[in-house]
């Protein structure tokens, strides 16, 4: 095991980017994931990782590179944020549609307009249907963690894989974090044999027309495979604690034993809400978290198990899905406790938007809300929470 | 010259191998001039090539699955970027190779196959960005001056009055306004190790053109005149009257450039062909007036010996034998 050094955590990632030995590196620079990219390049300029870095002039570009690379048999990484995500979008779904195992570490932060550069998840909720396996860190070593999970997980099941990030609240901090040994990450991470890659040797067509007498089955096979790579994505956890001791699963929960009322949370804020559960637990207040790690795949059964016997379940949503019945996450819960027996009410807040700080206090004051909300007739609806009249 | 031409040896057009890298019986209409090229290129770059197609008729007549007409390995990724999917695809050879992942006996061509729309509009940011960073690349500008495959709009490389579905030959403006743009001085001002126009009916010309490219250890980008008789509304018998043509009226020129500095014009055209002559086998061209014509005819003139200036200005330095 590595020792553990304090470092910004988005170095860190770099670190661990660098010892999964990627091939090319193909990325544009938007705020927050500078750092990555940025250590990266200097880590290939001084000859310390074997990598060509493509420093592309867009993000459809970096994608568009990371495409070829990988079709070519090479391991790809890439990063982005916000607009850059944005306008990469159309090849997000060629990616996946291509069974490509690149990797993306996406610095959340939210859309313009107007213009922000500071936390939320509107970015990443927009490839929500792109087809990736998708997974949020809650902090610096999580992440890191996530990214060696991301490349044996992405080349397992040839699904691409995000790794997501909160913008500055993780990526620009100051962590002791633990990366593996080398030969650890050589031993979790076996060099890339691809089945089928552009080889002259075995020559392949990529990219046909899907007339409409295919099209159907090969979005069903795409879909099928990114359900069964949840046992892979489980097994790669399972081969990681091996290793570490560190023990990972989709679903994160916190005094959820015999919880009345809980929390439903993705990324950083989980560990704000953490201190809130402590307080409220101090005052005899039966309060729970969820944090939720995988995305995508959706974590159907295992959400279902953590909710316990909740009776009301708050969602607090980090991005929009303007003029619909909740935010993505609470549209995304709703929809899985309607097909359960279990039906908790489900209060949807939607905040935290554009870097607005969420407090203890103010999770204290939500888990009360979630209280009332026990009694409260089912409301199909959402708040936007903390904003100013 | 170019270092690596220093053995170079002229295609020999008998010793051209028999076998085509793209299969016959793709869907291409009868008398496609776009197509064409890529089965002459391929001749020449052989089956140790993976090829890259841009969204647009090539890629769609040659990929309808369960079939595909690519005997070597090839990949369409999106309309816009198949000159950064190349940049990905060699990067990713060449990191392969360097780690000895994959033999690095032999270097494999990286051939984009793009289309005028691809290349002139959408695409070019992409075309810059990879002849900038220098990728080892063969990039075939196959020209047939519209958005075919979407049934005949208008690119920034449709001729002056030719009639597009969205620059139609009106009433008040008669089809395409404006030149065709340059897209060669843009390419040229990037300095690539070689520049080159190619009509694939000076067989030999195409030939060696496309041989000196895949040796050069850079990027090379090749503009290919290639007829579209549907699009263009012309007879299908006559695509090598066309291509014929576009060279002997001068609005094809051919000439080669290297390092962005040296200008060699390949064919000289002394006694030119009406442009009349092109134009009025083309319905895109019908509505035109002999004003309009004349104007064509001048502007031609013009470009022709704006070229042939820039040849004898910048000619190559005499080669010490
Ligand atoms: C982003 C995007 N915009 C538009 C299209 C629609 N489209 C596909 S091919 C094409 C035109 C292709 O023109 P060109 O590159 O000249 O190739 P050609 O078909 O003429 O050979 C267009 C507009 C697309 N596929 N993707
Ligand atoms: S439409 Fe034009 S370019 Fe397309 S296949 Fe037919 S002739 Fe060739
Ligand atoms: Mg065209």
């Amino acid at each position: 095991m590595g020792k553990r050094v304090a470092k910004e955590v988005s170095i860190a990632v770099a670190d661990a980017v660098a010892q999964c030995r990627v091939d090319v590196i193909s990325a544009y620079p938007i705020t927050p994931m500078t750092h990555i990219v940025e250590h990266l390049a200097e880590l290939v300029n001084n000859g310390e990782l074997d990598a060509e870095y493509i420093a592309v002039e867009s993000e459809h570009a970096a994608m568009s590179a990371c495409i070829g690379a990988a079709a070519a048999g090479a391991r790809t990484f890439t990063s982005t944020a916000a607009q850059g995500l944005m306008f990469m979008y159309e090849l997000l779904f060629i990616a996946s549609g291509f069974r490509l195992p690149i990797v993306m570490v996406v610095v959340n932060r939210a859309l313009s307009a107007p213009i922000s550069i500071w936390n939320d998840h509107g970015d990443v909720m927009t490839m929500r249907d792109a087809g990736w396996i998708q997974t949020f860190a809650e902090n610096g070593q999580e992440a890191v963690d996530l990214l060696y999970h991301a490349y044996r997980v992405a080349e397992k099941t040839m699904i691409p894989v995000a790794v997501n990030l909160d913008g500055f609240i993780v990526s620009h901090v100051v962590e002791p974090v633990e990366l593996l040994d080398q030969e650890q990450v050589d031993k979790y991470l076996p060099p890339l044999k691809m089945k089928y890659k552009l080889d002259p040797k075995k020559p392949i067509t990529m990219g046909a027309i899907g007339v409409p007498e295919i099209y159907t089955e090969v979005k069903k096979a795409q879909d099928e495979a990114l359900k069964a790579s949840y046992r892979v994505i489980l097994q790669a956890w399972k081969d990681f604690e091996k290793i570490t001791g560190k023990r990972y699963q989709p679903i994160e929960t916190y005094w959820m034993e015999d919880a009345e009322v809980a929390l439903v949370l993705m990324g950083s804020l989980s560990e704000t809400a953490m201190n809130a559960v402590d307080k409220l637990r101090d005052q005899g207040k039966k309060v729970g978290l969820i944090r939720i790690r995988l995305w995508r795949p959706f974590p159907l059964q295992e959400f279902i198990k953590a909710i316990g016997k909740v009776k009301a379940l708050c969602v607090f949503d980090r991005a929009m899905s303007y003029g619909s019945t909740g935010g993505p996450v609470g549209i995304e819960v709703r929809s899985a406790l309607y097909q359960s027996n279990k039906r908790p009410k489900v209060l949807n807040l939607i905040g935290a938007l554009g870097g607005r700080d969420v407090t203890v206090e103010d999770f204290e004051e939500i888990f009360d809300r979630t209280y009332s909300f026990i009694k409260a007739k089912p409301r199909f609806t959402y708040e936007i929470y903390g904003a100013k009249e | 010259m170019r270092p690596e031409w220093t053995k170079f040896k002229p295609v020999n057009i008998k010793e051209l191998p028999k076998e085509d890298w793209i299969a016959p019986g793709h869907r291409g209409c009868q008398g496609c001039g776009t197509v064409l090229p890529i089965k002459l290129a391929l001749k020449v770059l052989g089956p140790n090539t993976i090829a890259v197609s841009s969204t647009g008729c090539m890629e769609i007549i040659t990929s309808p699955f369960p079939f595909t007409s690519w005997k070597i390995p090839w990949i369409h990724v999106a309309f816009e970027n198949a000159a950064t999917v190349a940049s990905g695809i060699e990067a990713g050879l060449k990191a392969l190779m360097r780690k000895g992942k994959i033999s690095k006996k032999e270097w494999i061509n990286v051939a984009v196959f793009a289309g005028d729309g691809a290349t002139y509009d959408i695409g070019l940011q992409y075309v810059s960005g990879a002849l900038e960073r220098g990728h080892r690349i063969i990039y075939f500008c196959l020209d047939n001056e519209a958005y075919m495959n979407t049934g005949v709009q208008r690119s920034g490389g449709t001729p002056l009055f030719a009639h597009t579905t969205t620059s139609p030959a009106g009433k008040v403006i008669h089809g395409k306004v404006g030149w065709k743009k340059n897209l060669d001085g843009i390419v040229i001002a990037h300095g690539i190790p070689y520049f080159a126009t190619a009509n694939p009916i000076f067989f030999a010309d195409f030939l060696n053109k496309v041989k000196k490219a895949s040796l050069v250890e850079g990027p090379s980008f090749i503009h290919v005149y290639s007829t579209c008789p549907t699009g263009w509304g012309a007879k299908s018998e006559d695509t090598v009257t066309l291509c014929r043509l576009a060279t002997e009226t001068r609005i094809f020129p051919l000439f080669e450039v290297i390092d962005g500095k040296y200008y060699i014009l390949n064919r000289k055209i002394d006694k030119p062909k009406p442009v009349e002559e092109y134009l009025k086998i083309q319905r895109r061209f019908r509505h035109l007036t002999p004003e309009e014509i004349e104007l064509f005819q001048n502007k031609v003139n013009e470009e022709y010996e704006r070229l042939v200036k820039l040849c004898e200005v910048f000619a190559p330095p005499k080669e010490s034998s």
